[in-house]
């Protein structure tokens, strides 16, 4: 589903994002993806979203080359990929409806439709009740639940996930954690970045662990 | 695992009807949020709005006044000194012959006698008149082009084929004046297509940075809508339809500006024709005008947007 090539990233400050990457990620398959602070995770997660390009080597999508994707292309390609951030960019001026509507306007659903899927999404995540709110009147684990009920509303393919429960307490972290494996049996593939080593461990999925822009480990290696 | 070379193309939503409902949803949004700023709203239109009525306001003035030039009291008058040998009568039957053309308006024949009279009020000569046995002065007949035929070109036109009148000797005209009112409404006329060029290269800019400042306040949104795929033809859309607004509403308050400030004109013309006995009215607007206001407009806003977009979206992405 998802394949890095000797990738590389630098950055215009002549920073290193990656150093030569190789990695393999099966259709359905859940990867933690760890390491220190400036290992390269978000970079990794990145690519994969195109809200970076590569510098070297070449990153595979859902059978697309990225580095041959059109930039008219790249919106479609993004309704393929979900992403979840820390600060879960949600719209302040916005129902949580809205919010987690979005993804399903911009692809020009009709309303009905948007409706049920709106719903069906609250639902999983468990914030049906606060389809009215602003997100400003939601705790930090009930906007980070909104965050995931955006992405998966649209029932991407991809999901990739970065330091999704970064600012969330050890208790809401695991319940966090334990939803998205709730969607993984469901067939997503899924990228989970995560400095915090502790909290992934238990849960018996593929680690890669990122060291300097390079891979130190990988639990689940092909080769 | 298999990697194809090529990738296989992503599903496009190409359905009319939701094409449409989505324009239609993206103009009443970008309404509503110009209505949710009235002021600010209002002050940008006005801007506009007194840009568009200037150069469009003189307009109409200027093609009054080219209009008055052709009934202008005292017009270019056309002097036709007949020949010696014709008399009362005939000179009359010349008079009659001239008015049915269709391209000469008043007529008016001063016979010898008159010429003879008007002479001697007018002049320290008149004394010296009496030495004379006979009457020196030909009968005269002042003619008046038809409004429709009075621009100099027609007038000289005209001036040239009563020449070829037996009966008509000389043929006097005095285009000196209207040759100079041609060429101050030639003059005005082009002074205003340059005001109107500067101001509307002033909407423009006007709108382009009242887009450019929407775009940066929705920066946060715009990144959003491309984190969950949103194409630029989505993006643009709203900012564009702003734009068009921006562009309308001023056209609206431009008709009013125009209709308003030549309606207070109104009064004081038709006093001072008055004077000159003259029925003209200033006309409020020309369909013409009307159009060129409310399809301008839009198009001036759509355009101001479009340049904002087309410089300041592209380099908003998520990162
Ligand atoms: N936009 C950027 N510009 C310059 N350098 C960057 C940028 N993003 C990341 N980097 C650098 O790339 C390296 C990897 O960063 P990142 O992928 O964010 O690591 P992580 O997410 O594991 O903390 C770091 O050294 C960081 O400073
Ligand atoms: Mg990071």
């Amino acid at each position: 589903m998802i394949r890095f090539d000797n990738v590389a990233k630098r950055y215009p400050a002549g920073r290193e994002g990656l150093a030569r990457v190789s990695l393999q990620v099966k259709p359905g398959e859940l990867v933690f993806v760890t390491g220190h602070s400036g290992a390269g995770k978000s970079t990794l997660l990145k690519l994969i979203g195109l809200l970076e390009r590569t510098t070297r080597g070449q990153v595979w999508v859902n059978k697309r080359n990225l580095n041959r994707l059109k930039a008219r292309d790249v919106p479609y390609h993004r309704r393929e990929v979900g992403m979840i951030f820390q600060d879960h960019r949600l719209l302040a001026d916005r129902t949580v409806f809205d919010n987690v509507a979005l993804p399903l306007v911009v692809a020009g659903m009709g309303y009905q439709e948007i409706q049920r899927r709106v719903h069906a999404a609250l639902d999983k995540v468990g914030l049906l009740d606060k389809e009215r709110s602003q997100p400003v009147t939601l705790s930090g684990g009930e906007q980070q639940r909104v965050g995931i009920a955006r992405t998966l509303v649209s029932k991407p393919p991809v999901l990739l996930a970065d330091e999704p429960t970064g600012n969330l307490d050890p208790k809401l972290s695991r319940e966090i954690m334990e939803l998205f494996l709730q969607f993984n049996q469901v067939g997503v593939t899924m990228l989970i970045a995560t400095h915090d080593i502790d909290l992934i461990q238990g849960f018996g999925k593929r680690i890669v662990q990122l060291h300097k822009g390079r891979i130190l480990y990988d639990s689940g290696a092909v080769t | 695992m298999k990697h194809n070379t090529t990738p296989t193309s992503f599903r496009r939503n190409r359905n009319p009807l939701t094409w449409l409902a989505r324009h239609v949803q993206n103009a009443l949004a970008s309404l509503g949020r110009l209505a949710r700023q009235p002021l600010p709203t209002l002050m940008t239109t006005a801007v506009i709005g007194i840009a568009i009525a200037l150069p469009s306001g003189l307009y109409l003035l200027v093609d009054d006044v080219r209009e008055l030039t052709g009934n202008w009291d005292g017009g270019s008058s056309i002097s036709l000194f007949l020949t010696d040998g014709i008399d009362d009568r005939k000179a009359a039957v010349v008079r009659d012959t001239l008015a049915r053309r269709s391209d000469v308006g008043d007529t008016r024949l001063i016979t010898r006698a008159q010429a003879l009279e008007e002479f001697r009020q007018r002049s320290d000569f008149g004394e010296a008149l009496d030495l004379l046995d006979r009457n020196p002065l030909p009968a005269v007949i002042l003619i008046r082009p038809a409004p429709f035929a009075s621009s100099a070109a027609d007038t000289e036109r005209l001036a040239k084929e009563l020449e070829q009148y037996r009966e008509i000797a000389l043929v006097r005209v005095d285009l000196q004046w209207i040759r100079r009112l041609e060429a101050i409404t030639h003059t005005l006329e082009r002074s205003i297509l340059v005001l109107a060029g500067l101001l509307s290269t002033a909407v423009l800019l006007i709108i382009g940075n009242t887009v450019r400042l929407e775009i940066q306040n929705r920066h946060h949104e715009i990144e959003v809508i491309r984190l969950v795929g949103g194409t630029d033809a989505f993006i643009r859309r709203p900012f564009l339809y702003e734009g068009l607004w921006y562009g309308l509403l001023g056209a609206l308050i431009a008709l009013l500006l125009v209709t308003l400030g030549l309606g207070l004109m109104q009064g004081p013309v038709q006093h001072l024709a008055g004077l000159y006995a003259s029925e003209f009215r200033l006309k409020l607007i020309t369909p013409g005008t009307l159009l060129s206001i409310l399809l301008g407009g839009p198009l001036l806003g759509l355009a101001g947007a479009w340049l904002a977009v087309g410089r300041h979206l592209a380099r908003i992405q998520p990162e």
